[in-house]
């Protein structure tokens, strides 16, 4: 085993701790958006796919990598504007409570 | 060549692999998801932390485009323009009532893009003739299993949601002991491609198995569990997300993927917590499926027992005449969409001086805080809005519980029959009200399979009909009042 990868699995391992103490304790309104939210977050693979699809001579991977920037798009993209349009309700009614 | 190092290894030795600047953005980038998603968490700065964490993933990406290796511009800007059209349609065009599969469909494109990383990577090693590590091996082989069963998983939670195909469990003989094979079979194809790296038809084998996996792993879960699935699957596309990262070796994929892994799994563990059973229970126990079948045999004893109705005029009147009155939605109303009209009713009986408020079921509907969705919709104002705890010891203080296309979060056979899979739930305790009006379409059990007790109840009113259609006569009756 690489000392590449044991070092990437420090960083995984102390980023899940931090995760847990950062999002505990949500309120049950929260929820969906947390979750939302979260998984637009989750599209960050299209880093990973834009890199893939880097260079410029065709080849399956670069085409593999180019379907995989779509789809975390679609998921990065929606994502975040869905969790927008459902806070932007909760914050209308705030206002008027 | 690995395209990036983990920032701490990087120093400036590996300045010329990749600029350092890209390296610092990423860092900024992985502090704004921090800040966002722990302003997720308050519902005074939610919008202002989405909004943070959609800045920090702009600057990841805007970051990755100057990557030296990054050459191929074209297509990637037509795959990012497609994407973003696609995501932005669908992101406006989907009702509410439609969140819990728009999320799933979401998670399972996040793993499927996780797992094609994965999937591109290991080609790009052996078309290239590079060298495949060991390492490399097991990360490519975990990413493609996680992303697969992330996808396929997502899917059928998608089509189940969707009513593409049932919402009842599908089982079928010797399950445990199949997928106990696949996964055998898949550890075993896995040590197979470590010791002959370059075998591509292994490697498509175990991304098809994969693939299986994940189909398997979702049918057997009931619908009714499925805020648990989705909060599962939603933590799982962020650990894909992080063994992409493993793939390509990257920090911030890693880290990014940590953090929405550790929220997926809080939400899993409170919507477990909600029905009072462990995640492994939730999984694998094809709740749901068997009370089915057993109450085929009690329908006999439904029918002799006598239950109230009461028609919408006198219900009107009821609710009309109430101090209070506590609304309990459930799935119902979401299927029916009956959240405006909930909302209409309840400020026709504010205008006649009743204290409204709601009482939320942690798991009602079909994903976290569902019910909560659909009420803000409907500009519900959110200091009506009650979690279990604070509304239980006030049902004893209302004059009427209206329950909405809820069933199971309210059968008090959960605090008192043993017997009863859903006993040691917590439940709104609706009975406890002076009366309780239900609204359903008819007397079928829940979705566990259970009779339920509180319909039989001396103080309990059935107001039969679709969710959307009683209430509106509800309302026409609060209105002549």
């Amino acid at each position: 085993m690489t000392d590449t990868l044991i070092m990437a699995l420090f960083v995984f391992v102390l980023a899940s701790f931090a995760g847990f103490e950062v999002i505990n304790k949500v309120p049950p309104t929260l929820h969906t958006p947390l979750m939302s939210g979260a998984n637009a977050i989750s599209g960050i693979s299209v880093i990973g796919a834009i890199v893939i699809a880097g260079p410029q001579n065709w080849s399956l991977s670069v085409i593999l990598g180019l379907v995989a920037i779509v789809l975390a798009t679609i998921n990065v993209v929606g994502g975040f504007l869905v969790t927008d349009r459902m806070l932007q309700m909760f914050k209308k009614k705030e206002v008027k409570a | 060549m690995i395209p990036t190092m983990p920032i701490f290894l990087l120093g400036f030795s590996l300045s010329e692999v990749l600029p350092t600047s890209i390296q610092l953005s990423y860092l900024v980038a992985t502090s704004l998801f921090f800040f966002g998603l722990k302003q997720l968490g308050s519902p005074a700065t939610a919008r202002n932390g989405n909004i943070l964490a959609s800045i920090g993933m702009f600057l990841a990406v805007a970051a990755t485009l100057v990557d030296r290796g990054v050459l191929n511009y074209p297509m990637i800007f037509l795959g990012i323009i497609i994407g973003s059209v696609i995501g932005a349609v669908t992101a406006q065009k989907v009702a509410m009532t439609a969140m819990p599969q728009m999320v799933g469909l979401f998670n399972g494109l996040g793993g499927a893009a996780s797992a094609l990383v994965a999937v591109a990577e290991f080609y790009r090693l052996v078309q290239n003739n590079l060298d495949i590590t060991v390492g490399a091996s097991i990360t490519t082989v975990l990413g493609t299993l996680i992303g697969g069963v992330t996808f396929t998983g997502s899917m059928v939670a998608f089509a189940k949601l969707q009513e593409l195909m049932t919402g009842k469990p599908i089982v079928f003989p010797a399950q445990q002991p199949f997928n106990a094979f696949l996964l055998g079979a898949f550890l075993f194809g896995s040590v197979f491609l470590i010791i002959d790296p370059n075998n591509t038809l292994v490697f498509l084998g175990l991304a098809v198995i994969s693939l299986v996996l994940g189909v398997l792993f979702v049918i057997p879960i009931g619908g009714g569990d499925m805020p648990v699935v989705i909060s599962l699957l939603n933590s799982l596309s962020g650990i894909a997300a992080s063994a992409a990262g493993f793939v390509v070796m990257n920090n911030i994929l890693i880290i990014a993927g940590a953090l929405v892994g550790a929220s997926g799994l809080i939400l899993t563990v409170i919507m477990c917590k909600a029905m009072n059973r462990s995640l492994a229970n939730v999984l694998f126990s094809a709740f749901g499926g068997d009370g089915v079948a057993g109450s085929g045999g009690a329908g006999g004893a439904i029918e002799t027992r006598t239950v109230r109705t009461v028609d919408p005029e006198e219900g009107g009147m009821m609710l009309g005449y109430a101090r209070s009155v506590v609304i309990v939605p459930g799935y119902g109303m979401a299927v029916a969409q009956a959240q405006h009209s909930v909302r209409e009713l309840a400020d026709q009986l504010e205008r006649l001086g009743v204290d409204v408020r709601y009482a939320i079921h942690p798991v009602a509907g079909r994903m976290p805080g569902h019910m909560n969705v659909l009420l803000a919709e409907a500009n519900v104002p959110y200091s009506q809005l009650y979690d279990m705890e604070d509304i239980n010891p006030e049902f004893e203080r209302a004059d009427v519980a209206l329950v909405i296309g809820a069933n199971d979060v309210v059968n008090p056979a959960a605090r008192s029959d043993r017997n009863s899979p859903l006993y040691g739930m917590p439940i709104l305790d609706v009975d406890r009200a002076k009366n309780t009006i239900v609204i359903k379409r008819g007397m079928n059990p829940g979705y566990a399979g259970v009779e339920n007790e509180l319909f039989f109840k001396p103080g309990t009113m059935m107001l039969f009909g679709g969710a959307k259609d009683a209430v509106a006569k509800l309302v026409s009756a609060v209105k002549q009042l």
